[in-house]
């Protein structure tokens, strides 16, 4: 690109962030003169420099704003949002020109004339009811050239402004432009910008000014400043940063050697050399460092826009703005900033009446605060606004099937605040203009890790929330674990190292094995491993030309493993020996080996050895297809698991070997009955059992002879039935899949249970049993007239049979039918219900058709309907709402059930 | 046959080969174009690179990839891997080391020396071998060394 081009198009952009920032300084303070001269004179520049290069459009856009800025400067003109609007919205259409310009080289075709137009209406005052101009308008030539433009600027201190542009601009425009002239061009362009009284400028150009690189943004004050600073090709600054580097790492080396001469002649110079080398990489750092304000330049200017969208009132602060880091950390991170900030104003701060009531000042108040802390730049963003919504978050992270309800649970606030960091979470209720297009916290958490930082937050609902991003003060040297494989050394970025675990002799972590792939249970988790010598093929090596020592397939007595965590993933990386951490420089391998996905690099390290860096993203791809197939990754390991809810089981034996299972939640308590206790009325067993006798009931089992006999305590409304078992062997918490349904009585099946085939205790069998041959004589007396009467829609065998002794024992007279047509039917036989228990996944006709058709009924249409489901998912709960269900129950949460039934019913009682 | 034209090259003047020896048959190298001649030491395998990459080396502070040329050649590992040496070369900002068993001296060698590979040469050497020179008690093989680098290249990718 032409270098005069190139060299407009930096300055200008510079220049026009400069303009952003001003205008919503001068919107919010209109009376302040020394804002509007600043930005008066850098549209000024623009225009000029424009008019000089030849670039019709951009100068006509240019001279339009500048005219309404003359305007507003002389007083001519009220200061109004609507004009600023237009200034900024002509700001904006400048940028647009100058991202053409510098990707073609030309401008685009075309015009800006309804724009243009619509300054000229700013600049008459005729804008949005805008108040009347003070002066006559002159700006009608606006179209024509800058110079005429500029004439027809009314005060006489913008005259001589456009005097300044004028005297450089008419012998230039028309032909040809000499390097000499835009010398010239840039002196007196930028004069204005290097004082406050325009007079002086035009009087006395600054040779200097084209060499700024601090644009104008400092003005007046950094005048000597910009006469030493000078433009370097950034190349060039990365290739001395690269050479840094190794020098720093040799002399890493040097000392490690010197560690072993401690009085060596060399002592001495070597360490004059290190500090110089370290003033050196310091020096270097220095030129790369940016002011993360130049990061922050366009936030004012966003939050204004984001507050006129919105409807809110947003004060920005910005602390620290000095703060320096390096340029490609700052680059990488503005956008994950800037969306944080609008996330911030858009789902933190509340809109003013909110805020009002709540008794907070109107306006919120976004900070962007920014410090150095030992090696790392902190930056935060902060809100006073409502702060994370946990029972949100609860909710999808439920419906996301992150984490289980009893996970949840178990979690702390802040635990739960971070899974807003998860893919694909959004709290946002409604997608806004401003955010929630899909770009989520987790797209921020992975920029910001990709460069080697974290991300935190700390949240108080109600009173806002603080983002705290944590990063490296530059990428050119990173941290990495040494470890051992197969005798071999490797290099692991520290970056994606989690934490290290200790395996094996002496340690509570033992690696476990699945189907021959290798896992670990890690706080309650189950986390895949790799074997790196596997992953690297180490252990296939035979008779290569390198000794190795002996390695063994076998899981050694102490281990360790490396956990990596890759963007969601988590996997451990088995290696045999971990040693210390090391800095070190990452450089490409050759050409040759690029191909192997497993390295991201090589180094020397500090004794002079070569040592490859492992890519743990290699790994990760690498883990997926190894272990994706067996279901071994944590996600699916946590899919599966939530597909099908968990059901804690008491497991017993009783007369065979095989275990047995009865769901807890049945069960009403667990006695160990004196042998002795035990009489025998009518042919059977029975037990004084709290005032009342209890029949014991035995599934195969005999009566131990001596000693205590354990029996499991069922109860059914008043009455108690105990089943005699052999031994209580656990309570589980699984999930519960009947994999075979039994045909005997007393059975509900087989399913898998720890590993083991189980058979499923049908306890409603067992308590018709005690019934028929105890209770049978007193069980229409006992029968309670007022019992409500419940009907159980559920195609699910096992749920019938556990729900029904359960609402029976609640005093509910429950009929259960499989499916929705069985309900039909008793609906034709002239059957009435109090309540209606309908699950919600049915095969045939499901529980959201059922409750549509039942809205009409006129028998059963005013009944009370709860929907059962075993997940819980808001969308269903939502459906089943909006299909006229009355509540919605969890299959899981039996004593809800309960609790929501007898609600249920005393108010629709009270109802009626 | 591999390259029969770049003889023509060698025809009007004497060009300066090192020597050296692999598995006792004689190599020679236009000394032009390496860059070191250096023993091999600290060679870390790179496990999963093909088997013609015997590792990577700290050589001064620069990682230089070494191959082996023993491997490239079809022969048997070296018996004594400690008393290899390797011959270094630079390539597009890139070190390589190719690790031979012996490096010999500096002949300055006239074209009429010349022949081009022997029909019957094994495919793996014709193909990174460019000609060879009658000396007087031997048979030096010039080896081609952007073909031997090349190979590999085409093996990575």
């Amino acid at each position: 690109m032409d270098d005069l081009l190139s060299e407009f198009l930096t300055e200008t952009s510079e220049n026009l962030d400069v303009v952003d920032i001003e205008l919503v300084k001068f919107e919010q303070n209109p009376h302040d003169k020394t804002v509007l001269d600043n930005i008066f004179r850098l549209v000024h520049t623009i225009k000029g420099t424009c008019g000089f290069l030849g670039l019709p459009r951009l100068e006509a856009v240019a001279h339009a704003g500048e005219t309404v800025l003359g305007r507003f400067r002389d007083g001519s003109l009220t200061v109004t949002e609507d004009a600023v609007s237009v200034i900024l919205e002509a700001i904006d259409q400048i940028k647009e020109l100058l991202a053409h310009l510098e990707a073609e080289e030309v401008e685009p075709e075309g015009n800006d004339d309804p724009l243009i137009d619509r300054l000229r209406l700013a600049a008459e005052g005729q804008l949005g009811g805008m108040p009347q101009v003070v002066e006559e308008d002159k700006a009608s030539s606006c179209d024509d050239s800058s110079d005429n433009g500029a004439v027809d600027e009314p005060s006489a201190e913008a005259e001589l402004m456009a005097e300044a542009g004028q005297e450089l601009e008419r012998p230039l425009r028309p032909g040809e432009v000499s390097l000499d002239e835009l010398e010239a061009a840039f002196q007196a362009a930028e004069g204005p910008a290097e004082t406050d009284v325009p007079e002086a400028v035009a009087t006395t150009p600054n040779p200097d000014a084209g060499a700024s690189t601090d644009g104008s943004q400092k003005a007046s004050e950094v005048k000597s400043i910009a006469n030493q600073s000078i433009r370097v090709n950034v190349d060039i600054l990365e290739g001395l940063m690269t050479m840094v580097s190794e020098l720093v790492l040799t002399r890493n080396q040097l000392l490690q050697i010197m560690r072993g001469h401690e009085d060596s002649e060399f002592k001495v110079p070597l360490q004059r050399l290190s500090n110089i080398t370290a003033e050196l990489q310091d020096g270097v750092m220095k030129t790369r460092m940016q002011p993360i304000g130049n990061a922050w330049q366009k936030m004012p200017r966003l939050i204004r826009d984001i507050s006129r969208d919105l409807g809110k009132k947003i004060d920005l602060q910005m602390e620290g703005e000095d703060t320096e880091l390096d340029r490609q950390v700052l680059e990488l991170i503005k956008d994950p900033l800037t969306h944080m900030v609008r996330n911030s104003c858009d789902h933190g701060l509340e809109s003013p009446d909110v805020r009002r009531a709540a008794g907070k000042p109107e306006a919120g108040r976004v900070t962007l605060r920014a410090y150095h802390e030992g090696g790392h730049i902190i930056i935060e963003v902060e809100d006073d606004g409502q702060g994370l919504n946990i029972e949100r978050i609860k909710a999808k992270v439920l419906a996301n099937d992150l984490a289980t309800d009893s996970e949840l649970d178990a979690m702390t606030e802040s635990q739960i605040q971070k899974f807003i960091f998860h893919a694909g979470f959004s709290t946002a209720a409604q997608v806004t203009n401003v955010s929630g297009r899909g770009v989520g916290m987790d797209v921020v958490r992975t920029n910001i890790e990709v460069i080697g930082g974290s991300i935190d937050l700390r949240s108080a609902e109600g009173k806002g929330s603080t983002f705290t991003i944590k990063i490296p003060l530059t990428l050119a040297i990173v941290s990495a674990l040494i470890v051992e494989a197969a005798g071999f050394k490797f290099a692991i970025p520290q970056l994606n190292v989690v934490e290290l675990v200790r395996t094996g002799a002496g340690s509570d972590t033992v690696i476990e094995t699945v189907n021959k792939t290798q896992v670990m249970r890690l706080r309650n988790r189950l986390l895949p491993l790799v074997r790196l010598s596997h992953l690297l093929g180490l252990n296939d090596l035979s008779g290569d030309q390198v000794e190795k020592p002996e390695v063994d397939v076998e899981p050694r007595e102490a281990e360790f493993v490396v956990v990596a965590q890759v963007g969601a993933q988590h996997f451990g990386i088995v290696v045999d020996n971990v040693f210390d951490t090391e800095e070190i420089v990452v450089k490409p391998v050759a050409s040759m080996m690029r191909n192997l996905s497993m390295y991201s690099g090589n180094t020397i390290l500090g004794d002079g050895s070569v040592i490859m860096i492992i890519d743990p993203t290699g790994i990760s791809s690498k883990v997926d297809d190894d272990l994706g197939d067996k279901g071994s990754s944590e996600e699916q390991d946590r899919a599966s698991a939530n597909a099908d809810e968990r059901t804690s089981m008491l497991l017993f034996r009783t007369g065979t070997e095989e275990p047995k299972a009865v769901p807890l939640s049945l069960v009403t308590r667990l006695e160990e009955i004196p042998v002795e206790d035990i009489e025998t009325s009518n042919g059977q067993n029975v037990v004084q059992y709290r005032g009342a006798l209890m029949p014991l009931i035995q599934t195969g089992g005999s009566l131990r002879s001596e000693g205590r006999q354990p029996v499991l305590v069922f109860t059914d409304d008043e009455r108690a039935m105990g089943l005699v078992v052999d031994e209580i062997v656990d309570i589980v918490n699984e999930v519960l899949k009947i994999e075979m349904t039994s045909t005997s009585p007393g059975l509900l099946g087989t399913a898998v249970i720890k590993g083991k085939a189980t058979e499923i205790v049908d306890v409603s069998h067992y308590l018709t049993m005690a019934d028929d041959s105890w209770f049978v004589a007193n069980r229409r007396v006992h029968h309670d007239p007022q019992a409500r009467r419940v009907l159980l829609v559920d195609d699910n065998a096992f749920f019938r049979n556990m729900i029904t002794p359960l609402l029976s024992a609640a005093g509910y007279e429950v009929t259960a039918v499989d499916c929705v047509e069985a309900a039909w039917k008793l609906h034709e036989q002239g059957h009435d219900f109090d309540v209606i228990l309908s699950d919600i996944e049915m095969p045939e006709t499901d529980g959201f058709a059922f409750a549509t058709a039942l809205k009409g009924d006129e028998r059963w249409g005013s009944v009370p309907l709860l929907a059962l489901s075993a997940h819980n998912a808001p969308e269903d709960i939502e459906k089943s709402l909006q299909s006229g269900f009355k509540r919605f129950v969890s299959k899981s949460d039996r004593e809800g059930l309960v609790a929501v039934l007898n609600e249920t019913v005393s108010n629709n009682e009270v109802a009626v | 046959m591999s390259k029969p034209d770049n003889a023509l090259d060698f025809t009007t003047r004497k060009i300066d080969f090192v020597t050296f020896t692999v598995s006792d048959q004689l190599f020679g190298v236009p000394v032009i174009s390496i860059h070191d001649v250096f023993a091999p030491k600290g060679l870390a395998p790179v496990p999963l690179a093909s088997e013609n990459i015997a590792g990577v080396l700290n050589l001064r502070g620069r990682i230089v990839t070494a191959i082996d040329a023993r491997r490239i050649l079809g022969l048997p590992s070296a018996e004594n891997p400690e008393e290899c040496m390797a011959i270094g070369i630079d390539k597009d900002g890139e070190s390589y080391g190719i690790i031979i068993d012996r490096v010999g001296e500096v002949l300055s060698l006239s074209s009429d020396q010349y022949e081009p590979n022997p029909v019957n040469l094994d495919s793996r050497w014709r193909d990174v071998s460019d000609g060879v020179y009658r000396l007087d008690d031997a048979l030096l093989i010039v080896l081609d060394i952007d073909q031997l680098l090349h190979i590999n290249q085409a093996a990575a990718a």
